[in-house]
C-alpha cells in the first residue's frame, strides 16, 4: 500500500531548479534512501516533505491526506536533523518530552514514554544530562529518541550520520535499521553516503540534477545501474569506451580498442558508441597466459579487508579489488593477467560526462 | 582545546600587554583613586577644598532627600530605558536577522547609525524634534491631534526616549551575537515536534538568546545610568540625574569633594548592579552555555 506519494514535485529558486519534477511512492513500513551528491535536490525534497520548503508545483500525499499546504507543525513527522538540533537549554528528558508535551500527552504518561524512548536508543539513565555533556553519538541517539517519542507516521533522517566518526557510523547504521524494523515506521533517509544507503534501505532512489535517475533495492541498483551517473556514484567502477560491433541473440559484441567484450543482452537497444562497465571486485587476477587482458601493477593499497590494485593496461587504467585472502597480490611493476565473467559486464550509452566517472 | 605551554611562553604576555596596561593605569586607575581620595575631603565656601579625610560627604548624600530623589530617578530612568531597549531591540534584531542579503546589512547600518554621530549633535537633533515648537508638536497641532504643544523637552519621557534611541544599538549587537550561535535547525525541530511558531519562539528560541538579551540589558543599563550629555541637554538643569548632579557640584557649586562622592557612589551602584546581574545570569545559564 502506498503510504507517501510525491506527485510531480518541482521547486525552483529564481533561475535555479532544485527539484525538477519528482515522482515517488513509498510503501508503509519501508525504508527509502534519497542518495545523491550535494546539490542533487535530495535535501530540498526532504524539506518539502517536512513542510519547511513549499514546492513550486506538485502534490504530497501522506496516508491519503494531501499535506502539500499543511504547516510543518501540523504534519506530525519525526525528523532527525543533520546537526541533531537538540534544545541546548533543556535536559535530555525534556528534549524527548517536548513533542509529547506539544501533543498534550499528560505528564504521568510522558515520563513513561520518555523513559522507553531513551531505553530504545540505549540512553538509559542519561535523562537528567544536558546535551552539552553528551558525546556526538549520544546526542544523535537523543535526536532519534526525540523524533520517535511522538510516534510519528513518517520518520525523516537528514544526513543523520555525517557528524559521527566512521566506526560509530557503522554501528549506528545497523542499530537504527533494527529500531526502524522493530517499530515498522516508514522512513526516508537523505544521504550522500552510498554505504549508508545500502546498509539501511529497502530501496534506494539515486538522485541527480533534481530528479530520481534510478530507484530500486540496493542490490538491484548496485548491480544494474541504468546510467553512467548511477554506476559511478553507487560504488566504484571501471568504464571502457567502445563501440557496438555486432548484435548477437544473447549478447552484444563490443569492441574496445582491439579487445572484444561479450556483454549480455538485457533488453535495451544499443547502437554506436557505448561504455562497458566492470566493477573492480568482479575482476580476478590470473596468470598472464590465461588472461583476457594483461597489464602492469601500478600501485597496490592495503585496506585491511581488501587490496586495491591499480593496473595499467592497453585499455587504460583498471582498478581491481581483491579480498585479503591467501597470498598478497603481485608487487608494483609486475605483469598480471585479468579475467572476468561476461555476466558481470554492463553496457550503457555514452553520456555527457558528469564529472563522476 | 589546544593550550599554551607556560614554560615556552615565558614573559611575552606581560611584555605585550605592558604598554596598554601602562595607559590603563595612568589614565583610568590613577584618576579613579584620586577621585576616591577627593571624595573624602571637605569643602567650605571660604577655604575651598580642605584636605581632611572623613565620610561627611557620603553621609550628606545618604541623608539628603534631594540626592535620594536623584538616585532613584536615575535608576528608574535607566530601568525604563533598558526595558524599552529590550522591547524594541529584540524584535528588531530577530527581523533583521531574517532579512535577505542587501537589506540585512542596510538595516543593520541604520540601527547602528546613531553610534556614528557625535552624542551632542544627535541629542541637539532630538531637542529640535521634541521642543514645544519642534517638528513633532507642529505636526500634531497641524493634524489637530492636540491644541497645545505637548511638553517633551525637559521631561523624563524625553530623556528616556532619546536614551533608548541611543542605546538600542547595544542591545541589537548583543542579541545579534547570540542569534548567530543559534542553529536554524533547532527552530525547525521545534516545529516538527508540533509546537506552533509562537511556542517554538517562546520555548526554543527565546531561552537560547536570553544570555544575549541579558548582556545587552546590562550594557544598556550601565550606560543609561551613567549617561551625561543626553540628560543634560534633554533633561535640562532641573531634571537632574546622578551624572549631571555630580557635574553641577564640580562646576556649579565648586564643591569638588561632594561631586566626587556622588560620582563614586554612582560607580559603586553601577558596579554592584552590573556584576550582580551578570553573576546571576551566569549561574542561571551555566549548565547550558559554556
Amino acid at each position: 500500500m502506498t503510504f507517501l506519494t510525491l506527485d510531480g514535485i518541482v521547486k525552483t529558486y529564481g533561475d535555479f531548479t532544485a527539484i525538477a519534477g519528482l515522482d515517488l511512492s513509498v510503501e508503509k513500513g519501508e525504508f527509502l534512501s534519497l542518495l545523491g551528491p550535494s546539490g542533487c535536490g535530495k535535501t530540498t525534497t526532504l524539506q518539502s516533505i517536512a513542510g519547511f520548503v513549499q514546492p513550486t508545483a506538485g502534490r504530497i500525499v501522506l496516508d491519503g491526506r494531501d499535506i502539500t499546504h499543511v504547516r510543518p507543525e501540523k504534519r506530525g513527522l519525526g525528523i532527525v536533523f543533520q546537526s541533531y538540533a537538540l534544545f541546548p537549554h533543556m535536559t535530555v528528558a525534556e528534549n524527548v518530552s517536548f513533542g509529547l508535551e506539544m501533543r498534550g500527552v499528560p505528564r504521568s504518561e510522558r515520563v513513561g514514554r520518555v523513559q522507553s524512548a531513551l531505553d530504545m536508543v540505549r540512553l538509559h539513565g542519561l535523562g537528567a544530562r544536558y546535551p552539552k555533556a553528551l558525546s556526538g553519538g549520544q546526542r544523535q541517539r537523543v535526536a532519534i529518541a526525540r523524533a520517535l517519542a511522538i510516534r510519528p507516521d513518517l520518520l525523516l533522517l537528514d544526513e543523520p550520520m555525517s557528524n559521527l566518526d566512521a566506526k560509530l557510523r557503522e554501528d549506528m547504521h545497523i542499530e537504527l535499521r533494527a529500531i526502524q524494523r522493530d517499530l515498522g515506521i516508514t522512513t526516508i533517509l537523505v544521504t550522500h553516503d552510498q554505504v549508508e544507503a545500502m546498509t539501511m534501505s529497502d530501496r534506494i532512489a539515486v538522485m541527480h540534477g533534481g530528479r530520481i535517475v534510478q530507484i530500486g533495492s540496493p542490490f538491484e541498483t548496485y548491480e544494474r545501474p541504468q546510467s553512467p551517473f548511477a554506476s559511478s556514484f553507487l560504488g566504484k567502477t571501471n568504464a571502457f569506451a567502445g563501440a557496438i560491433h555486432t548484435r548477437k541473440p544473447r549478447c552484444y559484441e563490443v569492441k574496445v580498442d582491439n579487445l572484444m567484450f561479450h556483454v549480455p543482452h538485457e533488453g535495451h537497444q544499443f547502437d554506436g558508441n557505448v561504455n562497458v562497465y566492470l566493477r573492480p571486485e568482479k575482476i580476478r587476477l590470473a596468470e598472464p597466459t590465461e588472461a583476457r587482458l594483461r597489464g602492469t601493477v601500478r600501485m597496490r593499497v592495503f585496506l585491511g579487508n581488501l587490496w586495491l590494485i591499480g593496473i595499467e593496461s592497453p585499455l587504460g587504467p583498471v582498478n581491481v579489488t581483491q579480498p585479503n585472502f591467501g597470498a598478497p597480490p603481485p608487487m608494483e611493476g609486475e605483469e598480471v593477467g585479468l579475467t572476468w565473467l561476461d555476466d558481470d559486464l554492463r553496457l550503457l550509452e555514452q553520456e555527457v560526462a558528469h564529472g563522476h566517472v | 582545546m589546544a593550550t599554551y605551554d607556560a614554560e615556552r611562553i615565558g614573559s611575552s604576555p606581560w611584555l605585550l600587554t605592558g604598554p596598554a596596561m601602562l595607559v590603563f593605569v595612568t589614565l583610568l586607575a590613577a584618576p579613579l583613586v584620586l577621585t576616591g581620595m577627593l571624595s573624602l575631603n571637605l569643602f567650605s565656601d571660604t577655604k575651598g577644598v580642605i584636605p581632611v579625610y572623613t565620610f561627611a560627604n557620603y553621609l550628606e548624600v545618604f541623608s539628603d532627600d534631594y540626592f535620594h530623589e536623584i538616585f532613584l530617578r536615575t535608576g528608574g530612568m535607566a530601568l525604563a530605558v533598558t526595558l524599552f531597549c529590550v522591547l524594541l531591540g529584540v524584535p528588531e534584531t530577530l527581523i533583521i536577522a531574517r532579512m535577505h542579503s542587501p537589506w540585512r546589512s542596510l538595516f543593520l547600518l541604520v540601527v547602528l547609525g546613531p553610534l556614528l554621530i557625535s552624542v551632542v549633535v544627535r541629542t541637539l537633533g532630538w531637542a529640535i524634534l521634541l521642543g514645544n515648537n519642534g517638528l513633532i508638536n507642529q505636526v500634531l497641532q497641524a493634524l489637530g491631534i492636540t491644541e497645545f504643544p505637548i511638553r517633551m523637552m525637559f521631561t523624563q519621557f524625553g530623556v528616556v526616549l532619546v536614551l533608548t534611541h541611543v542605546l538600542v544599538p547595544f542591545m541589537v549587537i548583543a542579541v545579534w551575537a547570540s542569534l548567530q550561535k543559534l542553529d536554524v535547525q533547532v527552530e525547525q525541530a521545534g516545529l516538527s515536534l508540533g509546537a506552533s511558531r509562537m511556542t517554538t519562539f517562546r520555548r526554543v528560541v527565546l531561552p537560547q538568546i536570553m544570555p544575549g538579551i541579558l548582556s545587552g540589558s546590562i550594557i544598556v543599563f550601565a550606560l543609561a545610568a551613567s549617561a551625561f550629555a543626553t540628560p543634560a541637554i534633554i533633561g535640562g538643569r532641573r531634571l537632574k540625574v546622578v551624572a549631571t548632579a555630580a557635574y553641577d557640584e564640580f562646576l556649579g557649586s565648586l564643591n569638588w569633594p561632594l561631586g566626587a562622592a556622588i560620582a563614586v557612589l554612582l560607580l559603586i551602584a553601577n558596579l554592584v548592579i552590573v556584576v550582580g546581574c551578570s553573576r546571576l545570569a551566569e549561574r542561571r545559564f551555566k549548565h547550558v552555555f559554556e
